[in-house]
């Protein structure tokens, strides 16, 4: 068996956007990088079938884009995965088949019985990657899923829905996206970061589709106009009630 | 004249309240071309007759109700597979869907099969620039800044945010003419096999109207009933910080921010939150924001439109009771 897991670089959590000249994209100086959050739940799910099952199946790490990325391949390889692919190439903001192109080209010539990945990635929260890949590989796929099972070259999952979740049966092999509950992940100790750094790392330059999308404009959102304290402590009550139903007229 | 179809959500034959937010954005559109169709597309069993009239006086023109009973449940494949031969059939310019979980999952499915652009839970939509004559405004990098894109080829393809866009109120004099069709999505790979709600009726994160979410200052999950009380009084949802979520007092499932849900109603009330950038990032379009800290420096001052500076232990019970005389 083998698991790919599609996993992106991204600016880490703590950014503060910054547009740059050209009005388009980010101001990259400053910005620190990281695997995307939930890319780590996907990471750590393979490692865990992997565990599971004995340590037989392969997890292959796949991500399309800078080069820099080898530094998030290199984290979910000292997390315990197996290998790693790098599709090196610049790729259009927040244009989704041309990041998914570039991953099911490989994904064929890889073959795998399961690709997971993060259910969003936190720059362009695009969310439709994923559904790229299922549709161009004809794979199953299942979105947002906070628990897994394999049987019988079945996954059965539960999606996140409001108020609740679908529990879902697809066949393999199919493109799985994990949410925050699917697992906790593992850090990656000392000696397998070490380790990680003697792993294949193979890089490929990725071959660039046309893009869907194209960026008019990236831009910080409207400021929220000054509030204002209402008072001080359980006596201020009386006041944020008034406030909110005459002023605001919100309840 | 820009054609336009909309999916309308529907579960257990409930129409969903984005069904007037997504309508309501495709009508603007549809108008604002000069004289545009708005077609409504809906999904399910037996829905026809009970659904397909209210849509209507919402804004559709049209209505297609593709029926089977395999399309009671939602499968993704089914429900993309059908969007994608109506789309290929009505050659729309536009197609819409609610940023719902459902249409998260079913627009980049439609989209993928029609091999078309798609801008994913959008906060603005315009007729413009771009090759189909569509922009659309995301919020990008968890709401920090945001993204206006165009479509490279007909039809664009937008998710809506919901609670953004406002559903104008019915037109009881307006009616569509409702189709309905009977769509077999033949056979199919991904079987819902059951729908598992949460015990309690409450109302969802992402559905409602007013949000009382509890951060770490609230000191542990036994005090969690000041939370909810004030939630019952307001007919709100309740969230939780990710402190919260990662201390196990509250599941994740009532996570607000970047790694969590994210939220616009039109009242969000922040207890005991510090208010961090990954917080922000999941609640900063809401409409009013009001905090309850007892640090009067913390950064969630700086969003709030009303804050009280004060201890929720002692200010929550109170404005509990206040909004509690205010519904009387
Ligand atoms: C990758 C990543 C993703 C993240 N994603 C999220 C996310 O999705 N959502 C999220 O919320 N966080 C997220 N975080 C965590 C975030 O950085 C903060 O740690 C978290 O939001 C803090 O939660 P809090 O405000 O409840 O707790 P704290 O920061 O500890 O704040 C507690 C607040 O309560 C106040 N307080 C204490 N006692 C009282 C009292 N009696 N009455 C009134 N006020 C009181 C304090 O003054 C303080 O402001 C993420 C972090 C990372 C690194």
């Amino acid at each position: 068996m083998r698991i790919a897991v599609c996993i992106k670089r991204v600016p880490d959590t703590e950014t503060k956007v910054r547009i740059a000249a050209d009005g388009k994209s980010l101001e990259p100086s400053g910005v620190s990088y990281d695997l995307s959050p939930y890319d780590e739940y996907a990471v750590e799910e393979a490692l865990r079938i992997k565990d599971a099952a004995g340590g037989t199946p392969e997890v292959v790490v796949l991500s399309a884009g800078v080069g820099d990325a080898a530094t998030q391949i290199r984290k979910a390889l000292a997390m315990g995965a197996d290998r790693g692919i790098l599709l090196k190439g610049d790729l259009p903001f927040s244009d989704a088949s041309s990041a998914a192109s570039a991953l099911a080209g490989a994904l064929k010539e890889l073959g795998a019985d399961l690709c997971l990945t993060g259910k969003q990635a936190i720059d362009d929260d695009g969310l439709q990657v994923p559904a790229y890949l299922a549709q161009a590989l004809g794979w199953t796929l299942v979105s947002v899923v906070t628990k897994l099972e394999l049987k019988d070259g079945k996954a059965l999952a539960h999606r996140q829905v409001e108020g609740g979740h679908e529990v879902v049966e697809v066949p393999l092999p199919a493109v799985i996206t994990c949410q925050k509950g699917l697992n906790t992940p593992r850090f990656a100790s000392l000696p397998n970061i070490m380790k990680a750094k003697k792993k294949p790392l193979e890089e490929k330059a990725l071959a660039s589709a046309a893009p869907r999308l194209t960026v008019l404009g990236l831009a910080l959102p409207p400021g929220r106009k000054a509030g204002r304290i209402v008072g001080q402590g359980p006596d201020a009550a009386p006041l944020l009630v008034k406030a909110l139903h005459e002023e605001a007229k919100v309840v | 004249m820009p054609k336009i179809l909309a999916f309308v959500e529907q579960r257990g034959g409930v129409l969903k309240r984005t069904a007037g937010e997504v309508l309501g954005a495709a009508r603007r559109l549809a108008d604002g071309g000069g004289s545009g169709e708005v077609v409504a597309v809906l999904i399910g069993h037996d829905i026809a007759a009970t659904l397909g009239a209210a849509l209507g006086p919402l804004g559709a023109d049209r209505v297609r109700a593709l029926q089977h009973p395999s399309l009671a449940p939602y499968s993704g494949e089914a429900y993309a597979r059908l969007l994608a031969a109506e789309a290929a059939l009505a050659k729309p310019d536009l197609v819409l869907f609610p940023a719902s979980a459902m249409g998260k999952d079913l627009a980049p499915r439609v989209a993928a099969v029609l091999g078309v652009g798609l801008a994913s839970d959008c906060t603005a939509l315009e007729a413009g620039a771009g090759g189909s004559g569509f922009a659309a405004t995301r919020p990008v990098y968890a709401g920090k800044a945001q993204l206006k894109v165009g479509f490279a080829a007909s039809p664009a393809m937008a998710s809506l945010r919901p609670n953004v866009f406002t559903a104008p109120s019915a037109q009881p004099g307006r009616s569509a003419v409702v189709e309905a069709v009977t769509s077999d999505p033949g056979a199919l790979r991904d079987a819902v096999q059951s729908l598992v709600l949460a015990a309690s009726a409450k109302v969802d994160l992402t559905e409602a109207d007013i949000v009382v979410t509890g951060g770490r200052g609230m000191k542990g999950p036994e005090h969690w009933g000041l939370i909810e009380g004030l939630a019952a009084a307001l007919g709100a949802a309740t969230g939780a910080s990710r402190a919260v979520v990662d201390a196990g007092w509250r599941p994740h499932a009532e996570q607000v921010g970047q790694t969590g849900k994210t939220v616009s109603p039109s009242l969000y009330i922040a207890c005991g939150v510090s208010g961090a950038i990954q917080h922000l990032a999941g609640m900063s379009s809401s409409r009013v924001i009001v905090a309850i800290n007892k640090d009067p420096d913390a950064p969630i001052f700086k969003v709030a439109d009303y804050g009280i500076v004060g201890d929720a232990f002692e200010v929550l019970p109170r404005l509990t009771e206040e909004f509690k005389k205010l519904k009387g």
